[in-house]
């Protein structure tokens, strides 16, 4: 019987305590653990990426990190993605260009689309694409999810 | 006389009759009329089947059925 | 392109505002199957067979049970005897009987206290298995040689002499087809195959169920349908369906795989072992591939006599499927029905088997049987347009059916769209851009019927004259938005004051599940007719007030009016005015409506895709995909356009790359994402819609369902398309790169 493992690490901001299994994934931890059930496991073999958050600000399959390894470094989840109530503007425009349909691949796309954004705010489509290659979608044929990035991503450029 | 129309692999329980002519006035009838003249014909419709009237998906036996309706057998369908 | 700009006379209806649950999705708010839970919670794990076929001599969970936290372990012996049928079908796939039938196939369950330590339970359970010889293949599940893997299957259908693992037949037609052959200036025959392909919808299965001793159960499921699921678990569990209150999750997809149960009972079985303790179950991606329900393989002999003006004079089918280890499950009677369904043919032949094979019981896959037929017969009129000369979409309109045409299954269709949806498709700028070297432009026509299904809606009037409206049928593709839109535009109020929500099944009548394009149709039919109910009630109410008669009342953007001046001069009565007094005017006001609604429309669709195909590696890229489909009418046009998107999507995936690959022992060899490929975001261009709009008279806005048709042309449309980029006919799925190269170096 393995000895569960204290963690101390940020999670879209605020300090989380949690007791991991070492076994466990981050994603693991997240939903049973801590309560942000918003990260989805799809797989458990990181090809889906509907469990995609940010560690220290790198994109990553949290079904493939440990829960212990969030120990002293911050994680981003899809619940920190609105601010103080205002929704980031990639999700405005899911919801405004019907991006969505059964929205269980939207909050991994969403995380990693922000990521996207935030080191190349003019991303062309066929970047877009390649991009959010490791984020599966079964109900939308990725179109409208490539336009509302698209919108988005204009409409970030253009506030600044 | 109600016409009703058979799929093919059922035509064996009829004596090789793909329509069957009743006289019915309402869809049970006419089911209940095609049993009795083909008792072979009563598993099957028990286990369900998909009535058309004149070109329509009819789901309620207890329907009406016009003098000359034609009717079409098939089977149940859905989808996914 | 949508049609927004196409006049529907409608406040609402036509619109794209947005999608009730859209808020919850992009905050992650929205919970799914497995995102609930409850205090006491176990987690349970499944003991799956290793062997296609095997019988299985003893299950010792002796050692399982002996480990703490492990509280609870089921096996068949726990589920009552004597089922038949389908239900017996389902309890042999919840837990084998006395054969393991295939590779996942469940042999026991263990509920523990954590995840990791059910998953350690699971592995502690010994299972003593005989290996016996296994069949994949549906062609080579019915050779002479073929070991029979389940004796007594087959039904009356089945004729004398037929292999043992033939199980159901099927024979439809009409017409002298001897006469129909003679009558073509050519006639081919040719042999397409299809393999199996999985829904692939990105949430696993997953479930919360409570049962306690008195036999009272709740479950929390992701699924289509949760009153199939209560009856499902009710036979195979021995229970009365009133005992069971099932609450659907949020679904993260379905496609049809998420009508009927998988492993639900067993959290109940468990739970009841455990002493009434909820148990939580959620299948890894391998269980889900291994064992839920693919759809079926397909093999299928088409033979088409055409005349040289394209005139097609006769058409002779077929089709051999397997299902799985499951009699009943394959669709073969879908796939007949659907597979000529385009095209008005004097003299037409059809004919099918379904085998039995050892592999998982097949379930739904949107439009189940379409996409294998139109494939086949989509295909052959291709390479017969080819020889002869003739434009695609020319030929189909040519031999296409209208209203008043007979169906190839019998009956007279009513309003279709098809042709409308050819001259669209012909019209659009896309059939005439100029393709380069390498490329090359297929088509393809498709059809699903569309269901109806029993329906149970509820309305409700709110104090402050907003309206709720419970339904039955979960919401995969934006059908809340829908019947919001709907039930607003029949009431005269604006969309945001009113709330559709999916209820449990103790809240409403019975309710069919999501499938067969059905929920917008159906649902909102029954959403409408509740709303006119309500607004009777309501014009009574104001008629009382005002002391006129009932007739003299009429309702109009919102409101109670007199209607007409002989009716006496009364402010109107806006539905909040009537709401606010409701309690001591007469009680609260409802509508209800319960149906299994006639009037089902079906949806025509044509796809054009470009394609270009490298030569040297045999790899299809898709430059430009057009999707052309008849909806009756687009109630929110930016949901019907994802259901044709989606489609497209899911179908370019079987053409050019899906399919079960199973090793020489019989097991499924790509059990994760990274080898069962789906399409991904690079793999696609944007895909290009066009809504037509034939209204289905059967419903009162219109309302054709949508959401099938899609997945059926693409799979034929990308064989012609690669046939004219490199003269190379593919006539088996997937076109993966090595069998696209290896036919164009056949070609020589």
């Amino acid at each position: 019987m393995t000895g569960k493992i204290h963690v101390t690490t940020t999670i879209n901001g605020d300090t989380v305590e949690f007791l991991a299994d070492p076994r466990e994934s981050l994603l693991d931890c997240l939903r049973d653990h801590v309560g942000l059930t918003g990260s989805k496991e799809g797989c458990g073999t990181g090809d889906c990426g509907a469990c995609s958050v940010r560690l220290d600000g790198t994109l990553v399959c949290s079904c493939l990190v440990l829960g212990v390894e969030a120990e002293g470094k911050s994680v981003e989840t899809i619940e920190g993605m609105a601010k103080d109530g205002e929704l980031h503007p990639l999700q405005r425009k899911f919801i405004e260009h019907a991006a969505l349909q059964c929205g269980f691949c939207t909050p991994g796309i969403l995380v990693a689309a922000k990521a996207l954004l935030e080191k190349n705010p003019d991303p062309t489509e066929t970047e877009i694409r390649f991009w959010l290659a490791g984020n599966l979608c079964r109900c939308t044929g990725y179109d409208k999810i490539i336009r509302a990035v698209q919108d988005a991503a204009a409409e970030m450029r253009g506030a600044k | 006389m109600v016409a009703v129309n058979l799929w093919s692999s059922l035509a064996r329980f009829t004596d090789g009759a793909r329509v069957v002519e009743v006289q019915a006035a309402t869809i049970a009838e006419a089911l209940k009329a095609l049993v009795a003249l083909h008792p072979g014909l009563e598993p099957i419709l028990a286990g369900g089947v998909s009535v058309v009237v004149d070109g329509v998906v009819v789901p309620n036996r207890h329907a009406a059925l016009a003098p000359d309706a034609e009717i079409f057998l098939l089977q149940q369908m859905k989808g996914g | 392109m949508p049609k927004d700009d196409m006049k529907s006379g409608y406040r609402l209806v036509g619109t794209r505002p947005n999608r009730p649950d859209g808020l919850d999705k992009v905050t992650g708010r929205a919970r799914y199957g497995a995102d609930a839970n409850l205090p006491g919670m176990l987690w349970a794990a499944v003991v799956r067979s290793p062997h296609a076929h095997a019988r299985i001599i003893s299950i010792d969970a002796s050692k399982a049970l002996a480990l703490p936290g492990v509280k609870a372990v089921v096996t068949r012996a726990d589920l009552p005897t004597g089922l038949t049928g389908e239900n017996l079908n389902l309890q042999d796939n919840t837990l084998a009987g006395d054969k393991a039938l295939y590779d996942g196939h469940a042999v026991a369950a263990v509920a523990a206290t954590s995840r990791l330590l059910a998953e350690e339970a699971a592995r502690l359970v010994v299972v003593d298995y005989e290996v016996l010889p296994h069949v994949i293949d549906v062609d080579d599940a019915i050779k002479p040689d073929a070991p029979v893997i389940r004796e007594g299957m087959a039904d009356y259908s089945v004729p004398e002499g037929m292999h043992g693992n033939v199980v159901r037949y099927m024979e439809e037609g009409h017409g002298d087809i001897e006469a129909g052959f003679a009558a073509a200036d050519i006639v081919r025959e040719q042999t397409y195959r299809t393999e199996a392909t999985h829904q692939g919808y990105i949430e696993p299965h997953a479930c919360l169920g409570q049962m306690g001793e008195d036999g009272r159960g709740e479950m929390w499921v992701c699924t289509q349908g949760h009153w199939y699921i209560r009856r499902m678990c009710s036979a195979v569990l021995g229970i009365e369906a009133a005992n069971l209150r099932v609450t659907p999750s949020e679904i993260g997809g379905g496609f049809g795989g998420k009508t009927t149960i998988f492993m639900e009972p067993l959290t109940l079985a468990l739970s009841k072992k455990a002493g009434g303790k909820p148990v939580k179950l959620v299948m890894s991606r391998s269980e889900v591939l291994r064992a839920t329900g693919p759809t079926a393989s397909a093999s299928m002999d088409v033979k088409i006599g055409m005349k040289k003006d394209g005139t097609i004079t006769a058409g002779q089918v077929y089709f051999r499927m397997q299902g799985g280890a499951f009699p009943g499950m394959s669709p073969i009677s879908e796939a007949l029905q659907c597979a000529f369904a385009c095209y008005d043919i004097p003299a037409l032949k059809h004919e099918a088997v379904e085998v039995l094979a050892n592999r998982p019981k097949a379930a739904a896959y949107r439009a189940p049987g379409s996409p294998m037929a139109a494939f086949a017969v989509e295909s052959l009129v291709d390479e017969m347009c080819r020889e002869l000369g003739l434009d695609p979409i020319e030929t189909r309109l040519k031999n296409a059916v209208r209203e008043g045409s007979r169906s190839s299954f019998g009956p007279v269709y009513n309003q279709i769209g098809l042709v409308e949806t050819l001259e669209a498709t012909r019209a659009h700028p896309n059939y005439a851009i100029p393709l380069g070297p390498n490329q090359g432009r297929g088509v393809g026509a498709g059809f699903w019927m569309n269901h109806g299904g029993e329906t149970s809606v509820s309305l409700a009037i709110g104090e402050d004259g907003t309206a709720q409206v419970m339904v039955g049928t979960p919401d995969i593709g934006g059908s809340r938005a829908s019947i919001g839109l709907m039930t607003a535009e029949t009431l005269g109020i604006p969309y945001e004051n009113v709330r559709v929500n999916v209820v449990e099944t103790g809240a409403l009548g019975v309710n069919e599940p999501t499938h067969g394009s059905r929920a917008t149709f159906a649902s909102g039919k029954a959403a409408v007719e509740a709303a006119r109910q309500a607004i009777a009630e309501m014009c009574r109410r104001a008629a009382a007030e005002w002391g006129i008669d009932e007739d003299a009342v009429e309702w109009k953007d919102g409101a109670a009016h007199p209607a007409g001046p002989n009716a006496g001069k009364f402010p109107p009565l806006s539905i909040a005015d009537i709401g606010a007094t409701m309690g001591s005017t007469g009680g609260p006001i409802s509508g209800h409506h319960e149906s299994t609604p006639g009037g089902v429309g079906a949806s025509f669709g044509c796809h054009v895709v470009d394609v270009e195909v490298d030569p040297e590696t045999g790899r299809t890229t898709i430059l430009r995909y057009l999707v052309v489909q008849d909806a009756g009418r687009a109630i929110h046009p930016a949901y019907v356009e994802g259901q044709y998107q989606g489609g497209a999507a899911q179908g370019i995936g079987w053409a050019l790359n899906e399919a079960y690959i199973y090793g020489r022992d019989g097991r499924l060899q790509n059990t994760v994402f990274l080898d069962y490929r789906i399409p991904v975001a690079s793999d696609l261009p944007m895909i290009d819609t066009v809504i037509v709009e034939v209204p289905n008279p059967g419903h009162p806005y219109g309302v054709r369902g949508v959401g099938e048709t899609g997945i059926t042309p693409p799979l034929p449309a990308i064989a012609n398309a690669i046939h004219a980029a490199t003269g190379a006919r593919l006539r088996a799925l997937p076109m993966a790169p090595p069998k696209v190269l290896a036919a164009i170096k056949a070609k020589g």
